[in-house]
C-alpha cells in the first residue's frame, strides 16, 4: 500500500471522533435515556404488558404533563444557581383564579386562560424583583411565595370550585380532532404527525452533521448517526402506534396535552440553546463573576428567569385545573419537589451551570413511569413515594461517582 | 536571655509542587527575641516557606530540616506546630464573623470543663488577652462589627492564648490603614520586649522593615539570596535590599518590538476609589494616567498596591465604593457605571485570576470566547452559530490555542491556552483599549512568549494596551512606558530609557513614613 492511499484515510479518522469516545463523552445523556428504557421494560414486564397499552400510555402523558412543564422552567432556574419552591402553590393559586373567573365572573374560558397566564407573569415579576433586585436568595423568596400563594389559594377557593365548561375540561382529556379519519384501527392525523417527527429528527441529525463537517469540526461517526436515527425512528413509530390506537369509540389519537408539552419543550429548548438569553443563563450559572465582568446583566437574567417560571407555572395550573375539573386549595401539592427531582435525575448540576431541557424531560418521564407502573401494580402510594425518593438518591449518587472517577 | 540564642533554624528546605520547584535549598535562622522580616517579590516563595514551617505542608512533603528550640520538628498539621508555640496568622484572617471576640480567641482551644464551655473563664481570659494587645472592646462584640485592624489584634490575642513563642505574620498590614499599621507594629515590638516573643513578618513594605526588623532574609525565585542584620552599627540599607530582591538576569524572553505610539486613546483623571466595605479606606488616590494608540503601558506595583482595584473600578465600576474621577476615550469624557457601558466605550479588561473571574470552566472554548460579544453574534436575540464559529475559529488559529476543536471544555486546556481563550474573548469584542491583568501568571515560558507576541500584535493594530504585572522583568521586556504604583497612588511615570528594576522598585515601594519607631 502506498502512503498516498493511507494518508486521506488517516485524516478522515482524525475528523471522525471514535464511536466509543463519542458515546463516552455524552455518557450522562445516553445513560439517563438508557435508564429510562430499562425502567420502561422492567415495568412492562412487571405489569404484564399493561404499562404500554395505548390508553395507559396516554394517561401516563396526561398525568405527568405538569411535571414536564414545571421542569422546563425549573431546569433553567437551577442552571442559574437558583431554585423555585413556589410552583406547587402557584398551580393552586392560579388554578383558583382561573376557576373563579370562569365560574363566578362568567368569563369566556379562552379569556380566562389568557388572564391566568398574565397572572403567572405578574407573580414572576414579583418573585424576580425580590431575587434579582433586592438580593434575597431564590430559596427564601420562593419559600415565602410557597406560603403566600398557598394561603391565597385557600382564601379565594375555599372548599372547591367545580368547572362546568366542557371545552375547558377537554384540554386535559381530549385528543386532536380526527380530521384525517381512521386508517383501519388507527387515527390518520397521528400517523402523519409521527412520520413528520421521524423525518424532522433524521433531517436535524443529518443537517447538524453536514454543518459540522462544513466548518471543519470533528463529526461523530456515520454509524452512530444512523444508529441514532434508527433507534429514534423505532421509538417514535412505537409511540405513534400507541397513540394512533388509543382512545375510545368517540375519539382518539394525539392528546392535546402532548401537543402543548411538545411545543413548550421545543420552544424553551430553542431559547436555552440558541438564544443570547440562554447563553446568559449558562454563563451566570457557571461563573457569575466572570459573566458580570463580561458585561452580562446577571440581575436581569435572574429577573427574566422567574418571569418564565411564573408563566410556566400558570400553564401547569391551567392544565391541572382542566384535568381535575375543579379548583381546590390543595392542588399542586409537592409539585415543586417533582419538578426539582426531575431536573436532578435528568443530569442538572446541584451547583448550577449544567443541565438541559431534554435531560429534565427524560427525568420527568423516569419519575412518571415509576409512578404509573407502581400504581398499575397496585402498590400503596406511600411506598411509591419512598421508591421515588430512593430513585432520586441513586440517580444523583451515580452522577457524582461517575464525575469523581473521571477526575 | 542571651541575644544570640537561635530559636529557629531552617536548613536546606526544598518543596516541589508536581514539576514546579517552589523552594530550593532555603536556609534561614531566627534568634530568640528577634523580629525577622522576610522580603521578596510576589511568588518568590515566602508564604510557601511559612506553610512548610507551620505544618500546612506536612513533614515528608518537603526535604530539609527544621529545628525549633533545639529539637527537630516533624509537624504533620498546624496543631502540631501550635503545640510547640509556633503560630501563623495568614493574610486572610481565620475568624468567624458571626461569633464574638471571646469566642474567636478561644476557637478550637475552648475554655471548658467536660465539653461544656466555661463562659466566665472565657470572658475573663479574653479580657486579659485583649488588654495585652491593646484592644479596647467588649469581648462579646461580634467580629463583623469591628474593623480589620482590630480583627488583626484578635488574631494576635488568639495566638497569645496558645502560649506563642514564635509568631508568624503574613503581610499583616496589607489591609490596614496607617494608624492601625503603626499600632500593630508597636504591638509586635512590645511582645518582643516584654514577653520575649519572636516574630517573623512577611512584608512588601520596606519602611516597615526599616521600622521594626532586627534581621531580614531575602527570598527570590524560591531560594534565599541574602541575609541582613539591622543594628545601630549596621543600619538598614534599602537600596541593597531592593537590589537583592530583584537581582535577576534579563534573558532573551521577549520578542523584539518597535512601538509606534500615535494619538492619545485613553486618559484617566483624578481617579479615586474606596474600599467596597470600608468607604473610609482609600484604595487608589487621585490616579492620573494616559495611553496612546499602539502603545504598551505597564502598571508596576506590589500586591495590594491598588493596581487591580483601580483597573476594575474603571471597567464598569466592578470594584470599590465612592468612586470619583474622570475617564476620556479619544478625548471624549465617558461614563462607565456598568460593564456593558465600558465595553461599549471600547474598553476590555482581561482579569487577573482566570479561573475565578475570567472563565466559565463548565463551558467550552467557543462559549467562553463569545461571551463578551454575544450581541454582535446574534440577531433579535437568536445566536448566529456560523458567525460565532467563524470568529472564534479565527482567533483559535491566530492565537494558536492548542485544542482538538473549539467545542472542548476550557477546563481541559493548559493554563497558557486558557489565558489565550480569555484574550480571545476580549479581542473578539473589538476594543480600542485593552487592560490585561497579570496576563502570564502561572503559565509556562513558551506560552508566555506567545502571549507577548499577541500583545505586540494588538499594539501594532493601533490598540492601546495596559499591562498589569507583578513581574518587573516582564514589564521591562514588553512595555513602552511604565507607571509605578505604590500604596494606592501612582508614584512615577517611567519612560523606556529609564527602565531598570532598581529604579522601578523604588517607585513601587515609595510611601508615606510609618510612625512606629
Amino acid at each position: 500500500m502506498t502512503s498516498a492511499t493511507v494518508e486521506p484515510k488517516k485524516s478522515e479518522r482524525d475528523k471522525e471522533v471514535g464511536m466509543l469516545s463519542s458515546i463516552a463523552s455524552n455518557a450522562r445523556q445516553y445513560g439517563i435515556v438508557g435508564a429510562l428504557i430499562v425502567i420502561v421494560l422492567v415495568f412492562e414486564v412487571l405489569t404484564g404488558g399493561v404499562l404500554l397499552k395505548p390508553n395507559s400510555f396516554v394517561s401516563l402523558i396526561q398525568q405527568n404533563a405538569y411535571v414536564i412543564i414545571l421542569a422546563i422552567g425549573m431546569v433553567m432556574v437551577i442552571i442559574a444557581t437558583h431554585i423555585d419552591l413556589s410552583v406547587g402553590s402557584l398551580v393552586a393559586f392560579i388554578g383558583g383564579v382561573c376557576a373563579l373567573l370562569m365560574e363566578r365572573q362568567g368569563m369566556n374560558w379562552v379569556l380566562a386562560i389568557v388572564v391566568s397566564l398574565v397572572v403567572g407573569l405578574l407573580v414572576g415579576v414579583w418573585q424576580g424583583f425580590w431575587v434579582a433586585y433586592v438580593g434575597i436568595p431564590g430559596f427564601i423568596t420562593t419559600l415565602a411565595g410557597m406560603l403566600i400563594f398557598r394561603g391565597l389559594a385557600t382564601v379565594i377557593v375555599g372548599e372547591s370550585v367545580p368547572i362546568t365548561s366542557s371545552a375547558f375540561r377537554g384540554i386535559a382529556r381530549n385528543y386532536l380532532p380526527n380530521i384525517l379519519m381512521f386508517w383501519g384501527p388507527f387515527d390518520g392525523l397521528t400517523i402523519v404527525l409521527g412520520l413528520l417527527c421521524i423525518a424532522a429528527f433524521a433531517w436535524a441529525q443529518i443537517s447538524r452533521r453536514r454543518k459540522a463537517a462544513k466548518v471543519g469540526l470533528a463529526t461523530e461517526p456515520m454509524s452512530l448517526t444512523i444508529g441514532k436515527i434508527v433507534i429514534a425512528s423505532v421509538v417514535i413509530a412505537f409511540v405513534t402506534y400507541l397513540l394512533a390506537s388509543s382512545g375510545n369509540a368517540d375519539q382518539g389519537g394525539t392528546p392535546i396535552m402532548l401537543v402543548i408539552v411538545a411545543v413548550l419543550v421545543l420552544v424553551y429548548n430553542f431559547i436555552l440553546t440558541r438564544t443570547v438569553f440562554g447563553r446568559h443563563v449558562y454563563a451566570v450559572g457557571g461563573n457569575r463573576k466572570a459573566a458580570i465582568l463580561s458585561g452580562i446583566d446577571s440581575r436581569r437574567v435572574d429577573f427574566t428567569l422567574y418571569i418564565h417560571m411564573g408563566f410556566l407555572s400558570a400553564v401547569a395550573a391551567v392544565c391541572m385545573l382542566s384535568r381535575l375539573a375543579s379548583a381546590t386549595a390543595q392542588a399542586g401539592m409537592e409539585f415543586e419537589m417533582d419538578a426539582i427531582a426531575a431536573c436532578f435525575i435528568g443530569g442538572t448540576a446541584v451547583t448550577g451551570g449544567i443541565g438541559t431541557i431534554p435531560g429534565a424531560v427524560v427525568g420527568a418521564f423516569v419519575m412518571g413511569v415509576i409512578n404509573q407502573g407502581l400504581s398499575i401494580m397496585g402498590v400503596d402510594t406511600a411506598i411509591v413515594k419512598t421508591i421515588k425518593g430512593l430513585v432520586l438518591l441513586v440517580a444523583v449518587a451515580i452522577d457524582i461517582m461517575s464525575k469523581r472517577k473521571k477526575s | 536571655m542571651s541575644a544570640t540564642e537561635t530559636i529557629l533554624q531552617m536548613q536546606g528546605i526544598t518543596k516541589t509542587f508536581g514539576p514546579v520547584k517552589a523552594l530550593t535549598d532555603v536556609n534561614m535562622s531566627v534568634d530568640r527575641g528577634e523580629i525577622h522580616a522576610i522580603c521578596g517579590e510576589n511568588g518568590a516563595g515566602k508564604s510557601t516557606l511559612m506553610n512548610v514551617l507551620s505544618g500546612v505542608y506536612p513533614y515528608g512533603s518537603y526535604s530539609g530540616t527544621i529545628v525549633f528550640e533545639g529539637k527537630e520538628c516533624k509537624y504533620h498539621t498546624i496543631n502540631d506546630s501550635e503545640a510547640d508555640g509556633i503560630v501563623i496568622i495568614h493574610q486572610e484572617l481565620a475568624l468567624s464573623p458571626f461569633l464574638s471576640i471571646a469566642e474567636n480567641i478561644f476557637m478550637g482551644n475552648e475554655r471548658s470543663a467536660g465539653g461544656v464551655i466555661d463562659w466566665n473563664a472565657t470572658r475573663v481570659e479574653a479580657d486579659r488577652l485583649m488588654k495585652r494587645v491593646g484592644l479596647p472592646e467588649d469581648p462579646d462584640t461580634k467580629i463583623m462589627d469591628i474593623g480589620v485592624g482590630k480583627q488583626q489584634l484578635v488574631e494576635i490575642a488568639k495566638a497569645l492564648s496558645k502560649d506563642v513563642k514564635l509568631l508568624i505574620l503574613d503581610e499583616p498590614t496589607a489591609a490596614l490603614n496607617d494608624e492601625d499599621s503603626a499600632h500593630l507594629l508597636h504591638l509586635v515590638r512590645q511582645l518582643r520586649d516584654e514577653h520575649g516573643v519572636s516574630s517573623i513578618i512577611i512584608t512588601h513594605k520596606l519602611n516597615e522593615v526599616a521600622a521594626i526588623a532586627d534581621a531580614v532574609t531575602i527570598i527570590r525565585d524560591g531560594s534565599t539570596v541574602g541575609d541582613m542584620i539591622i543594628s545601630p552599627e549596621t543600619p538598614f540599607d534599602q537600596d541593597e535590599l531592593i537590589r537583592k530582591m530583584v537581582g535577576r538576569e534579563l534573558t532573551n524572553m521577549y520578542p523584539d518590538h518597535d512601538s509606534k505610539p500615535g494619538e492619545e486613546l485613553f486618559r484617566v483623571k483624578d481617579w479615586t476609589v474606596h474600599h467596597p466595605l470600608d468607604a473610609s479606606r482609600v484604595v487608589m488616590d487621585h490616579a492620573n494616567f494616559y495611553v496612546r494608540s499602539g502603545e504598551i503601558v505597564g502598571l508596576a506595583g506590589l500586591m495590594g498596591a491598588g493596581r487591580t482595584e483601580m483597573a476594575m473600578s474603571i471597567f464598569g465600576h466592578s470594584y470599590g465604593s465612592n468612586i470619583s474621577g474622570e475617564a476620556f476615550v479619544k478625548g471624549k469624557a465617558v461614563q462607565m457605571p456598568n460593564v456593558q457601558s465600558a465595553i461599549d466605550a471600547g474598553l476590555a479588561y482581561a482579569t487577573e485570576d482566570r479561573k475565578v473571574f475570567g472563565l466559565n470552566l463548565l463551558q467550552n472554548i467557543r462559549e467562553n470566547a463569545a461571551l463578551a460579544s454575544l450581541r454582535k453574534m446574534s440577531r433579535h436575540g437568536v445566536m448566529d452559530g456560523n458567525v460565532e464559529r467563524r470568529e472564534v475559529e479565527e482567533y483559535r488559529k491566530d492565537f494558536n490555542i492548542k485544542c482538538r476543536n473549539i467545542d472542548v471544555a476550557v477546563s481541559t486546556l493548559s493554563g497558557g491556552n486558557q489565558q489565550k481563550v480569555v484574550l480571545a474573548k476580549w479581542v473578539i469584542s473589538n476594543p480600542d483599549i485593552l487592560i490585561l491583568d497579570e496576563p502570564t501568571r502561572g503559565i509556562d515560558v513558551g506560552a508566555k512568549y506567545e502571549i507577548y507576541e499577541i500583545i505586540d500584535h494588538l499594539a501594532d493594530e493601533g490598540k492601546a494596551v495596559i499591562v498589569i504585572s507583578s513581574e518587573l522583568p516582564e514589564l521591562i521586556g514588553i512595555c513602552d512606558r511604565i507607571y509605578t504604583v505604590s500604596q494606592g497612588s501612582i508614584t512615577d511615570d517611567v519612560p523606556k530609557k529609564a527602565f531598570t528594576q532598581e529604579y522601578l522598585m523604588r517607585g513601587m515601594t515609595k510611601e508615606r513614613e510609618v510612625t512606629a519607631r
